[in-house]
């Protein structure tokens, strides 16, 4: 009796499990690469990444050679301005950032016990984006091509006095990979907010995510103002706009706002998900709950905020006023509060518990000896008179090393040793990982502390070469050994973890005893991810749920099955993890390729000024997106629900603000304000440093046209959300009238807004003040064509079928990007119609 | 107690040693921000070591707590309460104190080098890819330009006026005091007082294209009245040709354009393109602290200018026959 129960049992499992393998294994052959399923493009992407910090390496190690003896000529000035511009640019946009959003992708997902994030395709779109522009913009190197004026690209260096393509190969390439980071970070804010399991309320969620929630925000508010600003200097660049030309009232420092706005972000953006791995990590070491969860979330949350207060203090020698410098000197001492608060929290912990030595924790305790170095090198640099003699000299070389190194390489390195047996199922060397440890850590430290003494001995940053005795020889030629020692311990790595391992044995599962989902998964990890989704009650579920393990993999959780043959995760709700929606994620499809290959033709031609084929490729890439939003996104399911296990069942469609992609349209808008705020603060920024501006009288766009624009676009928005409204109570004549309206208004709003800057006739190039009422028109422009081509789909998908009363995903997000739109036309048109008014 | 006091005590003694410990090698060097010959140098050189020391000490004692978690008491499990105190006290107390001590410190220090008052000598600077004009304001309102070369009168509170004409570049003098940007449309400003006469180096310290390793220049701090001779001298036009070849020089250097660039006063050369060379023979370096000084530099210079500063502006003459070459060296090298 008991064994026929068991034998039955063991066949729905058996059959359960052949159903998941199905649908959750990629495809073979060369239709591999259509994989979409986070487990292959986390993969790619963290292997990508990983190529791209190699080639930076080299590069280092090129520098590094230079300048080992005086007056070297090992490589000309040209070249060495190249090899330094791309190191710099390569570490930062192609493996600082990227390596989070690879790992992150890659684990995530685990840890939340989801079978996948909520947009396969968009990861893989933003992996394929970040391949094809990192390999462009590196490939540049080898014609000779690169970009040369640093990798924060200085106008008017930058803008004006370098001949050749460089300066747009850096623009439109890595305006392109940081669209991709955009896109990355909407997939894992949402995935934290909507794809934990059962239970996991957000104050049990593992630190990582937390982290996670935190860096995406960020990403959303320190990316776009480089993007607005890559948008005026390509501008510049191209059609010669001058918003960086003093002779034309441009000013150089509005670019070096706009880039410190992201650039000093972008240094916590690095360095809070390196600390998220040691957060994941420190527990499992000391075999206990992390103490001061709570003060560790509080700390990543300020530390978030105050790294938006601080980008002046990259600016402290630009001659400002003594009161700003005074108020971002205090902002820059303040965040080493926090950051000391999560240190503390670590140290807490391992004190608390029984602490077991590894690979790991000797690279943590390695991040933590360096970093700390180079924290307190940043508290120097923050008091503003130290900052006048460091400032730009190999002292800084120094700091951003160690806090680089030490807040991101080495806890990298041991998140590898940590998570490798997760990902690969089998465990690194333990010896190797000890030899690899000291010698990266002993060679890292003979070559940057002796920069501290070199930067304040005088020498300068960004040099190709010094002078022979006035102290700076025996500092640099120690400086480029300890390179080449601290690079052999990297290649010791990359050849531990590549090494092909056939023989060796699978790792036992939870080889760590860890407390936390990702480890649930077998060795190796099945494509699907967990057997099944269990409840969550303990932020340690492994140590804390007796059973857990078992019960998973016996199905015995939600969402055990596969029976209709489609790929499904949970989608729980944003606070309390209660069961919401079944969502059908996307199978293997070559669509996310094909548009990030056509995006990257848009970046690439336009680079070449080859417009023509730049738009036919914009074109390209905007229909293949469309059809993929047409074929499957919002897809009306076959049954309103679907019985996910242990007697719960939950829709298998959401809409509106329960709707993933509602999260994601929400989430994208804050990016895109954020970037039309950068461009308003441009204005705005003009108003302060001149007295003319606007200038009196304005020589355009004058009130009429901008507010009749306002008023147009304001009528369309509000007879958008009337077909919204309409849609919802099924009245299709209504709403196809309402929508029809919307479009013609839109159109005409469109119309009136450009109508104002060009019947006044103001020429963009002859002065910064028409340059800066051109953008923001332009930018309001394109967003409209947007809104414009919202509106059409969403008539189309009405009449198609596809979108009905009740499954009205389309016209919710389109609603909500148009109050968006609202906003930025009514900002617009008060800033170019009316400031000149009150001005 | 007792122990604790020795410690102290042994600390105290071989702090300096511990701080001077990797600067064997020594802060000497014309161009060291630690070995200052200026007030705001010293000042800052002081906060420096400050709080070098201090930064030592609280590393020290962070790993020390780290190591003592993980090999000497690794097995201990301390009581959750207690670590939480480590939590209020290291992470947030006293850095919240010590920081806010150091930022009091740093903005008072700040108000005094940025005050702008008393200065008694103006120097106008205009960084340019990639060399220095410089611009003497003397009392009676004419100005002196030279090039690359920077002299102070020791003691006296100096004004600098910073501007560029083409892309930003920073004005670093380290053995005197900080930097500060010369940005395109704007002047900025900086104050120094030497206290020390000497020879030192200057730098651009912004990254400025091609050549921004070679842009550097001379700074010589005189007593005050061989400064005020030097300024004398420097105002007056250029001396004519001592010889027959000298005179060959000048020729050469008339005819083959460079006065369309450069300005030697007293002669019909009075571009102002590139520097002044009314006395660039009495100058300490050639080529904005590329090369010293001498005939033999100044041929090598105007007939390999490319090869010994990538992208310079100013076209190579190796074409030119050896004699006039030679000429146009010795008549330069003897503008004194």
């Amino acid at each position: 009796m008991t064994d026929s129960v068991q034998d039955n049992r063991a066949e729905i499992t058996a059959g359960q499990e052949a159903r998941l393998t199905r649908i959750w294994n990629s495809p073979p052959g060369w239709r591999y690469w259509s994989a979409v399923n986070n487990t292959e493009v986390g993969r790619w992407y963290t292997v990508v990444t990983f190529a791209f910090f190699l080639f930076a390496v080299v590069l280092a190690l090129l520098m590094r050679t230079q300048l080992a003896v005086p007056e070297n000529d090992f490589l000309s000035a040209q070249t060495y301005n190249q090899v330094m511009t791309m190191h710099g640019s390569v570490m930062m946009f192609l493996f600082a950032v990227p390596i989070f959003e690879a790992f992150s992708i890659l684990i995530l997902p685990q840890m939340l016990g989801a079978r996948d994030l909520p947009f396969p395709r968009l990861s893989a779109y933003g992996f394929w984006c970040f391949l094809i522009g990192g390999v462009f913009v590196c490939g540049s190197l080898f014609f000779g091509v690169a970009p040369a004026g640093g990798w924060f690209m200085y106008p008017p260096l930058t803008t004006a006095y370098q001949d050749g393509l460089g300066s747009d190969i850096w623009l439109l390439g890595l305006s392109f990979i940081e669209i991709a980071s955009i896109a990355a970070a909407v997939e894992l804010i949402v995935g934290v907010l909507k794809t934990r399991p059962p239970g996991m309320r957000i104050n049990l969620m593992p630190l990582y995510a937390w982290y996670i929630l935190v860096v995406g925000g960020m990403i959303l508010f320190a990316f776009p103002p480089l993007i607005a600003g890559d948008l005026l200097f390509e501008l510049e660049r191209a059609f010669d706009w001058p918003f960086f030309d003093s002779t034309r009232g441009g000013d150089p420092l509005l670019w070096q706002h706009l880039f410190w706005i992201f650039g000093h972000p972008e240094v916590y953006i690095i360095f809070l998900p390196a600390i998220a791995l040691v957060a994941m990590i420190v527990p499992t070491a000391a075999q206990r709950p992390i103490v001061g969860y709570g003060w560790i979330v509080l700390a990543a949350v300020g530390t978030g905020f105050l790294s938006f207060g601080l980008w002046v203090h990259h600016m402290f020698t630009t001659g400002m006023p003594a009161i700003s410098l005074a108020f971002f000197s205090a902002a820059s001492e303040a965040v080493a509060i926090p950051t000391g608060v999560q240190i503390f929290c670590f140290l807490a912990t391992i004190l608390a518990g029984r602490f077991a030595p590894s690979v790991p924790m000797l690279f943590v305790s390695g991040a933590l000896a360096i970093f700390i170095l180079g924290g307190l090198t940043g508290v120097m640099v923050a008091i503003a008179p130290f900052d006048f003699q460091a400032h730009d000299s190999y002292f800084i070389v120094a700091h951003l090393h160690y806090v680089l190194i030490g807040g991101m390489l080495f806890p990298v390195a041991a998140g590898i040793y940590y998570f490798y047996p997760m990902v690969v199922g089998k465990q690194l060397s333990e010896r190797l990982g000890r030899i690899v440890f000291w010698v990266m850590f002993i060679g890292f430290n003979i070559a940057f502390l002796p920069m501290h003494f070199t930067g304040l001995l005088g020498m300068p940053r960004r040099v190709y070469t010094y002078a022979a005795g006035i102290g700076f020889d025996t500092l640099n030629l120690v400086s480029s050994i300890g390179a080449f020692i601290f690079a052999s311990g990297l290649a010791l790595l990359f050849y531990d973890t590549l090494r092909p391992r056939r023989n060796q044995p699978y790792s036992p599962r939870n080889p760590w005893n860890a407390g936390t989902l990702e480890w649930l998964g077998e060795m190796p990890a099945k494509s699907w991810g967990v057997r099944s989704i269990p409840l969550i009650k303990s932020r340690y579920p492994l140590w804390d749920q007796p059973n857990l393990m078992r019960d998973v993999d016996e199905g015995r959780c939600y969402l055990p099955d596969a029976e209709e043959g489609k790929r499904e995760t949970l989608i729980t709700s944003t606070i309390d993890a209660r069961p919401a929606q079944c969502l059908r994620v996307p199978n293997s499809t070559f669509k996310s390729f094909w548009a990030a290959v056509f995006t990257g033709g848009l970046f690439i031609f336009a680079t070449y000024a080859w417009y023509t084929v730049a738009l036919i490729s914009a074109a390209l890439a905007f229909v293949t997106i469309l059809i993929w939003l047409w074929t499957d996104t919002a897809v009306i399911p076959e049954k309103p629900n679907k019985d996910i296990g242990l007697g719960v069942s939950v829709p298998l469609y959401a809409s509106g603000s329960a709707s993933v992609g509602w999260w994601a349209m929400f989430i994208t808008m804050v990016a895109d304000m954020t970037a039309f705020a950068s461009l308003v603060f441009g204005y705005f920024f003009f108003w302060t440093v001149h007295t003319d501006f606007p200038p009196n009288p304005a020589p355009g766009p004058g009130l009429f046209w901008p507010v009749l624009s306002a008023a147009l676009v304001l009528a369309a928005w509000g007879l958008t959300l009337l077909a919204r409204r309409y849609n919802r109570q099924d009245r299709a004549h209504g709403f196809y009238l309402a929508l029809t309206l919307a479009i013609l208004f839109t159109l005409g709003g469109t119309l009136a807004l450009l109508a104002g800057p060009y019947l006044s006739d103001l020429e963009p190039t002859s002065n910064v003040y028409p340059a800066t009422v051109w953008v923001l028109v332009v930018w309001g422009t394109l967003h409209l064509a947007l809104g414009l081509v919202m509106q059409v789909y969403c008539l189309a998908r009405r009449l198609a079928g596809r979108m009905t009363a009740e499954h009205d995903i389309d016209m919710q997000n389109v609603g909500l990007y148009w109050h968006f739109l609202a906003i930025t036309v009514a900002v617009t048109a008060a800033v170019i119609g009316g400031f000149p008014e009150v001005a | 107690m007792t122990r604790l006091l020795q410690l102290r005590a042994m600390w105290r003694s071989s702090r300096p040693a511990i701080l001077l410990f990797p600067l064997l090698s020594g802060c000497n060097g014309p161009q060291s921000a630690l070995q200052p010959a200026g007030i705001e140098a010293e000042r800052v050189a002081a906060l420096f070591w400050w709080m070098t020391g201090g930064g030592i000490l609280i590393w020290l004692v962070v790993m020390g707590l780290f190591i003592y978690a993980t090999h000497i008491r690794r097995h201990k499990e301390h009581s959750v309460r207690r670590t939480r105190w480590l939590i209020l006290g290291g992470g947030i107390i006293f850095p919240t104190v010590v920081l806010a001590a150091l930022l009091v410190y740093g903005l008072i220090l700040m108000a005094q080098l940025r005050d702008f008052s008393g200065t008694t000598l103006k120097i106008a600077v205009s960084g340019e890819q990639w060399w220095w004009r410089v611009r003497y304001a003397r009392e009676d309102g004419s100005m002196v330009e030279l090039a690359n070369e920077i002299r102070l009168p020791v003691g006296e509170r100096v004004a600098f006026e910073l501007s560029s004409p083409d892309v930003i570049h920073a004005f670093w003098i380290p053995s005197l005091g900080g930097k500060v940007d010369m940005i395109p449309g704007r002047t900025t400003q900086m104050i120094l007082e030497p206290t020390k006469p000497g020879t030192y180096l200057g730098a651009c310290a912004e990254y400025c294209g091609s050549a921004h390793a070679l842009m550097k220049f001379d700074v010589v701090v005189m007593e005050k009245a061989a400064f005020a001779e030097w300024l004398e001298r420097q105002a007056a036009p250029a001396k004519p040709p001592q010889d027959a070849t000298a005179q060959q020089g000048l020729q050469a250097f008339l005819a083959n354009g460079c006065g369309a660039c450069h300005s030697v006063r007293g002669t019909e050369a009075r571009g102002q393109v590139g520097p002044d060379l009314t006395h660039a023979g009495s100058r300490l370096s050639l080529g904005a602290g590329t090369l010293p000084t001498n005939a033999e530099t100044f041929s090598r210079w105007i007939g390999h200018t490319d090869q010994l500063k990538p992208d310079v502006r100013m076209p190579a003459f190796g074409m030119l026959p050896a004699d006039q070459l030679a000429a146009m060296a010795r008549y330069l090298s003897e503008l004194e």
